[in-house]
C-alpha cells in the first residue's frame, strides 16, 4: 500500500474513533439535563398519556447504555431521529440548512488562505519595515474582535452608509433557482444563469469576509512567524548568496517549509469558522444552520441538538482529514516515511 | 520579571496593551465610582431619556429602556473579567495536568488522554458551549461551566507537546537517574520549564474568554438580562441598525478593546520569554 493511502486509513479510523467520542460526549450532556424534554416539546397543556407516550419513543425511560445502544442502531442506518421542534426527520432539516452555511464557510475558508497567506508572507519579507507593521496591527485587531463585532461593522459601512452590498440574505427575491445541490454558487451555474451566479456571489461576499478575518489574521500572524525562522536558515542565506531573486526566496525556500505549520492552524480555524458561522448569519439573515441551530438549543430539541453536534464535528474531522493528506503531500519528509502521527 | 516589564514598557504596541488592559481592569474594579449611572446596571427605566444619541451626560447614548450605555459597558466589563479569570482558573489546571500526564508518561495513559482531548477539540468551540448552555440554564455560573469545558483541551495539546520534546531533555534524564519520582518529574522538572508558554496563553486567552462569552451571549445563550452583557447588547441593538448606530458600535468596540489590549501584551510577552504557540 502506498504510504498516502496508508496515512489515509490511519487518519480515517482515529477520526472514526474520534466521532464515536463526540456521539458519546454530546449525547450524555442531552441524556443528564434537568427537565424533561417530552413535556418542553409538548407544551404546559399536553396531558399525560401524550407525555408518557413519548417518553416511551425516544427511550427516554430505559438506563443510558440502552438509550445510547439505540442511537447508535438508529445512527448506523443513517436515521438521526426526529426533531421534536420541526416535527420532521433531523436529518432532512440538517441537509436543508446545512449547504447554505457550508458554502459561506467554504468560501471563507478560501479567503483565509488566499488573503491570509499572502499577507504574512509580505510581512515577513519586509520584516521591519512600515509593511510589516501594517500588516501586524490589521491581523492583530482582526483576531481581537468577535465575528458577529465585523460582520455588524462591515454592514454598517458597506451595505449601510456605502450601499455597496446587499444588507442580508443569500440572493435576490427575483431568482428563482432550482436546488441542486443547495450550494446557490454552484445551482446557478448549473442552471446556466450566469446573473443569478453574480447575484449570489455579491450577497456572499461580505458575511464570507466577516466570518474569514479572524482566520485571515490568524493565517497572515503564523505565517510571518514561522517564515521569520525560517529566513534565519543557513540555505536561505546560500541562496541569496547565490544572487536568487528575492521574491523566488521568499515564495519557493522560506515560505513553502513555513506552510507545513500554518496548514495545522487552518485546519483548526475551519472548525473555529462552522462555529462563528452562527453569529454571521445571525448578523446577516444568512438561511443556514444558525437559526435551526439556536432554535432547537433553545428549545431542548434533544435529537437535533445531537444530530447537528456530530454532523459539524463530522465536517471538522473530514477537513482535517484532507489538511493532514495535504501536509503529507507538501512535506516530502512525510510524504516517504510514515512516522508522522 | 521586572526585566520583562520594563521591556514591555519600551515597546510603543505592549504600552499600548498596558494601557488598554490596565483602562479594563480598572474601570471594572471601580464601576461603582467611575459609572454615572450606577443603577442603570439593573432592571431601570427611564422612558424620558430613551434611545438618545452620544451627548452629554450619556456619553455613549442610552437604550431603548433609557439606560446610560456607558455605565452599563463598566459593569458588563466587570463581569466579562469574573468570568475570564474564573474559567482560567479552573481550565488550566486541569488541562496542564492531562498535558503532563499525557506528554510524560506515553503509552495507554497518552493514547486514551489524548483521544479524550481530540474528542473535545473537534466540536467547534462556540458549537460545544452552545449545546451546553442550551442543555443547562442560561446562568453566569453555567456559563462558566461551558466555557470552561471547551477551554482546557488547548492547554492539554499545549503542555503535551511541551512534555514530549521536555522529556528527552538532560536535566529529565538526571532526575530519574537519581530516583525521583514520576510526579516529582512531571511536576517540578517538567511543569516550570512550561511557565513561560503557559503564562503567554493565558495572557491571550483572556481576551479570547471574554470574546466568546459575548459570542455565547449575542446568541441569547449568555448571561439574562438585565445583567448588563457586551454581546447581548450588540445583538439588541443590531436590529436598529443604522439609526441607532450607538446601541451596537459601542458595545462592539468595547469587546475589541478589551481583547486587543490582552492581544498585545501576550504578543510581546511571547517574545521575550521565547514561548511556544
Amino acid at each position: 500500500m502506498p504510504p498516502v493511502l496508508r496515512l489515509l486509513a490511519k487518519r480515517l479510523g482515529t477520526s472514526l474513533i474520534v466521532l464515536i467520542g463526540v456521539s458519546l460526549l454530546i449525547f450524555a450532556i442531552a441524556r443528564v439535563i434537568p427537565g424533561d424534554p417530552a413535556r418542553i416539546a409538548l407544551g404546559p397543556n399536553a396531558t399525560a398519556e401524550a407525555i408518557a407516550a413519548l417518553r416511551e419513543r425516544l427511550h427516554l425511560d430505559d438506563p443510558f447504555v440502552l438509550q445510547y445502544g439505540y442511537f447508535l442502531a438508529d445512527l448506523a442506518r443513517g436515521d438521526l431521529g426526529i426533531s421534536l421542534y420541526t416535527n420532521r426527520p433531523v436529518t432532512r432539516d440538517i441537509a436543508d440548512y446545512l449547504p447554505a452555511t457550508l458554502e459561506l464557510v467554504i468560501v471563507s475558508g478560501i479567503m483565509m488562505v488566499a488573503l491570509g497567506l499572502p499577507l504574512g508572507v509580505l510581512s515577513a519579507r519586509y520584516r521591519g519595515s512600515w509593511i510589516d507593521h501594517v500588516v501586524r496591527m490589521v491581523t492583530l485587531l482582526g483576531v481581537s474582535a468577535p465575528s458577529f463585532v465585523w460582520a455588524v461593522i462591515l454592514m454598517l459601512v458597506f451595505a449601510f452608509y456605502l450601499p455597496l452590498f446587499p444588507i442580508a440574505g443569500r440572493i435576490s427575491d427575483s431568482y428563482t433557482i432550482s436546488s441542486v445541490t443547495g450550494f446557490l454558487l454552484v445551482d446557478t451555474l448549473i442552471a446556466g444563469d450566469v446573473k443569478a451566479f453574480g447575484n449570489a456571489a455579491w450577497h456572499i461576499v461580505l458575511p464570507a469576509f466577516a466570518l474569514a478575518l479572524s482566520g485571515i489574521a490568524q493565517a497572515a500572524r503564523l505565517t510571518r512567524s514561522n517564515m521569520v525562522e525560517t529566513y534565519e536558515r543557513p540555505y536561505i542565506e546560500m541562496a541569496k548568496s547565490y544572487g536568487f531573486p528575492e521574491k523566488r526566496i521568499a515564495w519557493r525556500y522560506a515560505f513553502k517549509p513555513s506552510l507545513i505549520p500554518s496548514m495545522t492552524i487552518i485546519g483548526l480555524d475551519f472548525a473555529a469558522m462552522l462555529g462563528n458561522a452562527f453569529l454571521v448569519e445571525a448578523v446577516f439573515a444568512w438561511p443556514g444552520l444558525s437559526r435551526y441551530g439556536v432554535a432547537v438549543i433553545l428549545r431542548k430539541d434533544l435529537n437535533a441538538i445531537v444530530g447537528t453536534v456530530l454532523i459539524i464535528s463530522a465536517m471538522f474531522l473530514i477537513v482535517n482529514v484532507i489538511v493532514d493528506l495535504l501536509i503529507a503531500f507538501i512535506n516530502p519528509r512525510i510524504r516517504y516515511s510514515q512516522r508522522a502521527s | 520579571m521586572r526585566r520583562t516589564f520594563s521591556i514591555l514598557l519600551r515597546n510603543p504596541l505592549s504600552l499600548l496593551g498596558l494601557i488598554l488592559v490596565s483602562a479594563v481592569v480598572l474601570s471594572a474594579v471601580f464601576a461603582d465610582f467611575i459609572a454615572p449611572f450606577p443603577l442603570h446596571r439593573g432592571a431601570v427605566v427611564d422612558f424620558a431619556n430613551f434611545n438618545k444619541p452620544p451627548e452629554w451626560p450619556y456619553i455613549f447614548g442610552t437604550d431603548l429602556v433609557g439606560r446610560d450605555l456607558f455605565s452599563r459597558i463598566l459593569y458588563a466589563y466587570r463581569i466579562s473579567l469574573i468570568l475570564g479569570v474564573v474559567v482560567l482558573a479552573i481550565a488550566v489546571p486541569i488541562g496542564v495536568a492531562i498535558g503532563l500526564f499525557a506528554g510524560y508518561l506515553g503509552g495507554w495513559t497518552e493514547y486514551v488522554l489524548m483521544r479524550i482531548t481530540d474528542v473535545f477539540l473537534s466540536i467547534p468551540p462556540l458549537v460545544l458551549a452552545m449545546s451546553m448552555m442550551g442543555l443547562l440554564e442560561p446562568t453566569l455560573t453555567n456559563g462558566m461551566i461551558a466555557v470552561t469545558a471547551m477551554w482546557w483541551p488547548w492547554y492539554t495539546r499545549l503542555v503535551y507537546n511541551l512534555a514530549r520534546s521536555e522529556k528527552e531533555e538532560g536535566y529529565v534524564l538526571a532526575a530519574e537517574v537519581i530516583g525521583a519520582s514520576k510526579l516529582h518529574v512531571m511536576f517540578r522538572e517538567i511543569l516550570p520549564n512550561c511557565v513561560p508558554s503557559i503564562l503567554t496563553k493565558m495572557t491571550l486567552d483572556l481576551g479570547f474568554v471574554i470574546l466568546i462569552a459575548s459570542s455565547l451571549s449575542f446568541l441569547g445563550l449568555g448571561v439574562q438580562p438585565p445583567t448588563p452583557d457586551l454581546g447581548s447588547m450588540v445583538a439588541d441593538g443590531a436590529k436598529y441598525l443604522p439609526d441607532s448606530w450607538w446601541l451596537t458600535v459601542f458595545p462592539g468596540l468595547a469587546i475589541l478593546v478589551a481583547v486587543f489590549g490582552f492581544n498585545l501584551i501576550g504578543d510581546a510577552l511571547r517574545e521575550i520569554l521565547g514561548a511556544e504557540q
